[in-house]
């Protein structure tokens, strides 16, 4: 199978819907959560936390390791599917 | 023991470790020497790759840069781990099956063009020197302030260690190096952590102590907040930096720790594609130990030097406060004779000034930790110093004798190769260590530059090299002129020419230069863009090269040309 074919072209739309949708998170969870609504989250409370301060110092982090975990599996997947895994 | 003597020990004995396994893992080709054979296992790869990341500024200084800046600190924290996530994502499984050696190579063959390649070991050599020049101060710090050795000495014997692992065993030799030196790093900055947690809010985990309450039952940071509000200072969980630089600064960090060679080139030993995108998240779990830690230890920190010193008599200061005097890391001066220390944020009445470093340096004896943690730390913090100047040197050495000699004299047979790499191993350590004695001005200033110089000149190419088909050399080399050349400016001006305007009133807008590379790198972006569509589209073969990286499938060793 060539890599241009539209088999190839269906893998590569699936990919980079994959990253859009997992770097909006990482957007949302940084940038979002832990700078622009900081002030508005720090109304709000984890524990001992303030939550925008949270998302800034613990929370983002811990979103980050999900992300690319998420991203192996749904990337070993669909590999798999499309049969471009390695043996 | 006292603690002179279990620092040398242990000192000593993870040197010995080093050493010992730089002899059973040399390399012979130069496969083994620029990517370890490529048969590193994902696991090994996080942990080396967690090494190689974390320098003498992670490890000693980032808790208290977060400690005397509260909430404007998570710019480091944010920035240096979101990274993973675009190296990840964005580049580390396509650099892997593109399959060789170096950043330069990449960007060579991406864009058909020995020029785009010149330029991208500039880049590469740039960033890595101002880097290791501080890497190498660091090992000098830590062996004068706690082995008492003048600062010139660390250097060299830092330098020996160095020069013998990495020369003799290339990137084999120190990705097994970096995997003991983060077990003995993280061990080193766990401990005190643990044990401080205990003492000031009965959680074993830091990472619940920062959200746990102190002894009267009051949340630790609402304490911290109101007592710094007390003394003058801000909030310590609101900042003082516009939210346009809180902003334009985490890009950058993360798009530059994304860019840097000595990261990416670590992507380039696992076997498979999926190995590389699997060890980018095992990476990010073994720095998000230390990263998730460092803002509690920050927060301790600042607390248990308030409650020890603020107010208090100086006759009566505890035993680590005087003993950290004599090193000139904490400086008290009774301005107004009461005999009290005054800790405010007015500097003319301020009495007490602290080094950054204190916050883990000092935090064994805070603790009233035994003698053999303050060796342990020691230990660590060298550990750190030394795992990333090695990955750097790395760098230095691949470039010079793979992307320089072997570029332009393809017939170079391999025996010779691996002896010119040697050599530019070498000659790379000492050039460190020369800077390490006599550090450039620039060295305080390495995160602006190393960090605003990838993002601005590696990422864009390398990310457009991969996602489009249509960006030409022309594009590339001049995009990352653009952002190398404008980013440099920028912080050359605030920084060294007219330091005193380095103010938000003049930056543009108030963009500090810790965060201009997030414009660069947008310049390069547009540059590399205009340029491609107004030269001719790349050749056939780049076309199927880039379809060819876009799937995993047949991803072989690293291979030659």
């Amino acid at each position: 199978m060539s890599p241009s074919s539209s088999h190839m072209k269906l893998y590569w739309k699936k990919n980079l819907q994959t990253l859009a949708i997992l770097l909006f998170f990482w957007a949302l969870v940084s940038f979002g959560c832990g700078i622009v609504w900081v002030e508005e989250l720090n109304a709000y409370r984890l524990g001992g936390y303030k939550l925008g301060f949270w998302f800034a110092q613990q929370g983002s982090i811990y979103a980050f390791i999900a992300l690319i975990f998420i991203y192996v599996i749904r990337m070993n997947k669909l590999d798999r599917e499309f049969k471009v895994n390695e043996e | 023991m006292d603690i002179l003597t279990w620092t040398y020990l242990l000192v000593g004995l993870s040197f010995a470790l080093y050493i010992g396994i730089a002899i059973w893992s040399r390399a012979g080709s130069t496969e083994e020497f620029y990517v370890a054979g490529g048969g590193v296992s994902p696991l090994a790869n996080g942990l080396a790759t967690a090494a190689d990341w974390m320098s003498a500024a992670s490890f000693m200084s980032m808790a208290g840069i977060i400690a005397f800046s509260g909430y404007d600190g998570s710019v480091y924290l944010m920035g240096w781990t979101g990274g993973y996530v675009l190296l990840a994502l964005l580049l580390a499984p396509y650099l892997r099956k593109f399959g060789k050696f170096t950043v330069p190579d990449f960007v060579g063959d991406r864009y058909y063009s020995k020029k785009a390649r010149v330029v991208a070991v500039v880049c590469a050599l740039f960033i890595s020197f101002t880097y290791v020049a501080g890497q190498m101060r660091g090992v000098g710090i830590v062996f004068s302030r706690y082995l008492e050795l003048p600062i010139e000495w660390g250097v060299v014997i830092g330098m020996a260690i160095v020069f013998f692992y990495a020369v003799l065993g290339g990137m084999k030799g120190i990705t097994y190096t970096q995997v003991a030196q983060y077990c003995v790093l993280i061990f080193a900055y766990m401990v005190p952590a643990i044990f401080i947690s205990l003492q000031l809010t009965d959680m074993p985990i830091p990472q619940l102590g920062l959200g746990g309450s102190v002894a009267e039952g009051k949340p630790l940071l609402d304490k911290l907040d109101g007592m710094l509000l007390e003394l003058g200072f801000g909030a310590y969980t609101s900042g003082k930096k516009s939210m346009m630089d809180m902003l334009m600064i985490t890009l950058a960090l993360m798009v530059g720790t994304a860019g840097l060679p000595h990261v990416i080139v670590r992507f380039f030993t696992v076997p498979k594609v999926k190995d590389a995108r699997l060890s980018a998240g095992y990476a990010l779990v073994f720095i998000a130990i230390l990263y998730t830690t460092a803002p509690a230890m920050a927060a301790f920190g600042i607390y248990n030097t308030l409650q020890s010193t603020s107010q208090k008599p100086i006759a009566q200061l505890p035993e680590w406060v005087q003993n950290w005097e004599k090193t000139n890391l904490i400086q008290i001066e009774d301005k107004n004779g009461d005999g009290k220390v005054q800790y405010l944020a007015d500097p003319q009445a301020n009495e007490l000034k602290i080094d950054k470093d204190i916050m883990v340096l000092a935090s064994p004896e805070i603790a009233r930790l035994p003698n053999w943690v303050v060796g342990l730390v020691a230990s660590g913090a060298m550990a750190a110093a030394l795992s990333t100047a090695a990955g750097l040197l790395l760098v230095i050495s691949t470039s010079v004798s793979r992307d320089l000699f072997k570029t332009f004299k393809p017939s170079l047979s391999e025996k010779k190769e691996l002896r010119i790499a040697r050599f530019s191993a070498a000659g790379a350590v000492l050039l460190a260590g020369y800077f390490g004695i006599n550090p450039p001005g620039f060295v305080a200033e390495v995160v602006a530059f190393a960090f605003g110089l990838a993002a601005s000149s590696f990422f864009p190419v390398i990310l457009l090299g991969i996602f489009s088909t249509r960006v030409t050399k022309e594009g590339a080399i001049a995009g990352m002129l653009t952002g190398l050349l404008f980013t440099i400016s920028y912080i050359t001006y605030f920084k060294f020419v007219y330091p005193d305007l380095n103010t938000a009133a003049h930056w543009w807008w108030g963009i500090s230069p810790e965060g201009i590379g997030t414009l660069g790198m947008i310049l390069n972006f547009l540059v590399c863009f205009g340029v491609s569509y107004l030269s001719p589209p790349p050749p056939k073969e780049v076309q199927s090269l880039i379809q060819n990286i876009r799937i995993p499938k047949g991803a072989g060793k690293a291979y030659e040309h």
